[in-house]
């Protein structure tokens, strides 16, 4: 039972820079960086202090909540620092890696075992932390059994790595992960992909599903909305497709292998192009070899430009990205910039603004805000870009007044904060949708759980 | 450059003073800030409130320089001065630089004390509350000049604008946060407490009233009328609107009414700019057409129906043509501007359409059935004002509803 997935709002947000087909080795970075914020909601305990050697695939910390989820370091090498911040909060923890890797040894698995075998391995294996769940968007709850796991085969985030272009060539992976997921459910594992070309196109034990449409098709929010929306009470999973990758490798070769085809993407690279790397390591492998002037004045994100992360330069790949972009920062003040006819930016509207007139232009943006931040005032411009079949402006009320049961009924359970990602770009009054978004499901988590 | 530093300096070094939302104002009127975004996205789209509002305000321009002329025409024409246009909108008549200068003169005071009370109490408040000043009132403060009558004394205006800001915006948190239109608050508090210079035939044209001829130390009041249309057919007298000349006159506005929602036709221009800018709501405006329309039909069912003698004092308004009813009054002023204003609007796009539609049946409703004071869109569009929240919360529990059945559908 195959559906398309087909939207018609929505906002492709075309900007120079993007990456060329070639794929590079990035230089091996001398560091690795894990973040525990970038799990969010867990608390870690951490196993491996200051000074311990540790194989790529050892544990570095737990769930303080659940001690069987284990996270596990990307390289091998000795852990350096253990950063800390208020309140001896684990902010970061470096790892010095090793000139040869070495890999813990789990096994091959044995692909016909049960769910339960399954559970413990990905757990065990440090996998776990790929799978994130809905509600909530965070970390799956392995006590939980999802009705449905969500994976979306198809980025159409600015700038993003072409998934069909990095996977390509790992289909024995992504299968036996696929393969391995679908015990985890009582329904089915759903892929949404954008053309038949997909490495994902062809996979078994899963309900593959074609998507076409204008960005955020490729959220697989977008996918979970149309297809088979979170109830009450209900709980999906969802997986990044890329790293499906890892979660196959470990599966069929018993190694967690933490490597990653990256790109490098935005306005302020000279050679915007893919890398070769592995979680958690430095940036500045990649950033500077033909890519950013040293001295310019850029911003380096982590992730996409509408949900990644700030870095510094000195900041290291986020456990779940594949893109990095970097694009001109935007602290300049502009003359009469609020009332001027505008060509070089984006806007949804024709305010004296431009973009209509030539949608397939590229262009290259800047992180000015482009305004103050406001009350809510202009409704209606929100749901052209908002394909889900929630009301976007009320949720985010709700969230802001904090009324719990108003954020059940208008669809809390269903969204995550990149969903509103697209509100937040257009919004005239500048409020911070997916930090609102992020805090009413934490409120929601925390009350409701 | 030199202003741009010495202001960005001049901030930095007074960035903990209760002044600065003062400054601000001013210094981000003159550059888009420096404002950098954080986490969340990192790319912003270009429109920023003030840019929204500032293209409302330009689809208003031409209505209030048009005010300007007509209000020295309908004043020259009063008092016989010249001659009614017949020969359509370019008329040399009409656009002179005397009837401009006469209007000028009399909008131009009216202009500057709506902004001037209405921003010094925008500023105050958000010092007080330590916020950027809000644009909000920029596109209040062009609207309320618009619809008042030309005579009104200015201090009036003053009381009307700060009652307006306070008690229709502030008291609830600001712009944003307001139930009431606040230019439409301000009219009906001049409407409530000053009735006598806001009704009636003779405060629509300048120098018609006989208090601001005894001031003047003019002629006879008595030779002057300075009727409006609608006034006229709520007497059921509909000589003034007889002729496909009298209505090419009102369509074109070279007819008396508040200073600047007399011209349809620069309505419906700057309706469309507005449209096609998205910056207002096309259902709104277009349902408020619709719903007059339909009420405007009914009306003359029971005319022609002969449900109604035509003694009745609501005959001559019933048996308005529908269609006339779009071209006469405020209507076309209020559904496109007033009416549009997100903030006291309805906020789901099907709620547009029910708010806007009964925006439009009621204003023609209150129009017929209300002659000592003809016009309804004021009263339609604030009652609806109240009802939008219900109205929204209607809409959004239809998307609730159906999210409670799947979850029925999946237990059952």
């Amino acid at each position: 039972m195959s559906k398309d997935i087909k939207i018609k709002k929505g906002l492709d947000i075309k900007l120079i820079g993007e990456a060329d087909k070639t794929v590079e080795q990035a230089i091996i970075s001398n560091f690795c960086t894990i973040r525990p914020e970038d799990f969010h909601s867990v608390i870690p305990k951490l196993i491996a202090k200051e000074g311990t050697r540790v194989k790529a695939g050892d544990v570095l910390f737990h769930n303080k909540d659940v001690e069987a989820m284990k996270f596990v370091s990307p390289v091998s090498g000795e852990v350096v620092e253990v950063q800390r911040g208020p309140r001896r909060r684990i902010d970061a923890i470096k790892i010095q890696a090793d000139k040869t890797q070495d890999h813990k040894d789990f096994g091959k698995f044995n692909m016909s075992s049960d769910a339960a075998a399954t559970k413990a391995h990905l757990l065990a294996s440090g996998c776990w932390a790929f799978i994130k769940q809905r509600p909530y968007d965070v970390i799956a709850n392995p006590e939980r059994s999802p009705k449905a796991i969500f994976i979306s085969g198809i980025s159409t985030a600015p700038l993003a790595a072409d998934l069909d272009f990095v996977l390509t060539g790992k289909e024995e992976a992504l299968q036996a992960a696929v393969s391995a997921l679908a015990k985890l459910t009582e329904g089915q594992v759903h892929i949404g992909v954008g053309s038949n070309n997909s490495p994902l196109a062809n996979m078994n034990d899963a309900t593959i599903h074609k998507v076409s449409g204008p960005h955020p098709a490729g959220n697989v929010g977008t996918h979970i909305n149309k297809l088979d929306p979170v109830n009450k009470g209900e709980t999906v999973w969802t997986i990044n497709a890329q790293d499906l990758v890892i979660i196959g490798e470990l599966l069929l070769t018993g190694k967690f292998n933490a490597e990653r085809i990256v790109a490098l993407a935005g306005s302020s690279v000279k050679k915007p192009r893919y890398f070769k790397t592995t979680i958690g390591s430095e940036v500045a492998t990649m950033v500077y070899d033909n890519g950013v002037d040293k001295d310019g004045n850029d911003r380096i994100i982590s992730g996409n430009v509408l949900s990644g992360k700030q870095l510094k330069p000195d900041g290291s790949l986020g456990f779940y990205d594949n893109l990095i972009s970097v694009i001109p920062e935007g602290d300049d003040y502009e003359f009469f910039g609020w009332n001027k006819p505008i060509f070089n930016k984006i806007s949804t509207s024709r305010a004296l603004t431009f973009s209509w007139l030539n949608p397939k232009k590229k262009y290259a943006l800047n992180t000015n805000t482009n305004g103050e931040h406001r009350a809510f005032v202009v409704t209606g411009s929100y749901e052209e870009v908002f394909p889900l079949d929630i009301f976007p402006m009320q949720i985010l009320k709700a969230c802001k007044y904090e009324d719990l049961d108003e954020m059940e009924a208008l669809g809390m359970y269903e969204v995550a904060p990149e969903d509103f990602a697209l509100t937040e770009f257009i919004c005239v009054s500048k409020q911070p949708h997916q930090d609102i978004i992020r805090k009413g499901l934490d409120l929601m988590l925390k009350e409701i759980g | 450059m030199g202003l741009k530093n010495n202001l960005h300096n001049f901030r930095e070094k007074n960035k903990d003073k209760k002044w600065l939302p003062a400054f601000s104002a001013i210094h981000t009127f003159l550059y888009l800030p420096n404002e950098t975004t954080h986490n969340g996205t990192h790319i912003k789209a270009a429109d920023d409130l003030k840019r929204t509002m500032n293209i409302v305000i330009m689809a208003m321009v031409p209505c209030l320089i048009f005010g300007m002329f007509n209000a020295g025409y309908q004043h020259h024409l009063a008092f016989g001065e010249i001659e009614r246009v017949t020969s359509g909108f370019f008329s040399s008549t009409f656009w002179t630089m005397d009837n401009f200068t006469v209007g000028f003169w009399k909008i131009l005071p009216l202009v500057v004390v709506s902004y001037g009370v209405g921003l010094a109490i925008e500023i105050l408040f958000a010092m007080k509350n330590s916020h950027e000043v809000e644009e909000g009132y920029l596109v209040t403060g062009m609207l309320v000049p618009l619809i008042v009558p030309i005579d009104i004394p200015l201090w009036m205006l003053a009381v009307a604008v700060a009652f307006g800001v306070v008690i229709g915006k502030e008291v609830f948190g600001g712009t944003g946060m307001n139930i009431l239109n606040p230019a439409l608050t301000i009219r009906a508090f001049l409407f409530f407490a000053y009735p006598t210079w806001m009704s009636g035939d003779k405060v629509w044209v300048h120098g018609a009233d006989p208090r601001v001829q005894d001031l003047a130390n003019g002629a006879t009041p008595d030779a002057i009328s300075g009727e409006t249309i609608l006034g006229s057919l709520a007497q059921n007298n509909s000589s003034m609107i007889d002729s496909a000349g009298d209505i090419w006159n009102a369509f074109y506005g070279f007819i008396p009414g508040s200073v600047g929602e007399t011209s349809t036709l620069l309505i419906l221009l700057g309706g469309l700019f507005l449209i096609f800018t998205k910056v207002g709501s096309w259902r709104i405006m277009l349902s408020s057409v619709i719903g007059a329309i339909v009420m405007g039909l009914i009306f003359n069912g029971v005319a022609d129906a002969g449900w109604i003698s035509e003694s009745s004092k609501f005959y001559g308004l019933m048996s308005t043509d529908f269609w006339m009813h779009l071209l006469v009054g405020g209507f076309a002023f209020g559904t496109v501007y007033m009416a549009t204003d997100p903030v006291t609007a309805s906020q789901t796009n099907k709620g547009k359409w029910i708010y806007g539609f009964l925006i439009g049946f009621i204003s023609i409703m209150i129009r017929v059935f209300n002659p000592a004071y003809p016009e309804g869109v004021m009263l339609a569009i604030l009652l609806m004002n109240v009802f939008a929240p219900t109205i929204d919360h209607y809409v959004v529990q239809g998307n609730v509803k159906r999210r409670m059945k799947r979850l029925k559908v999946k237990t059952a």
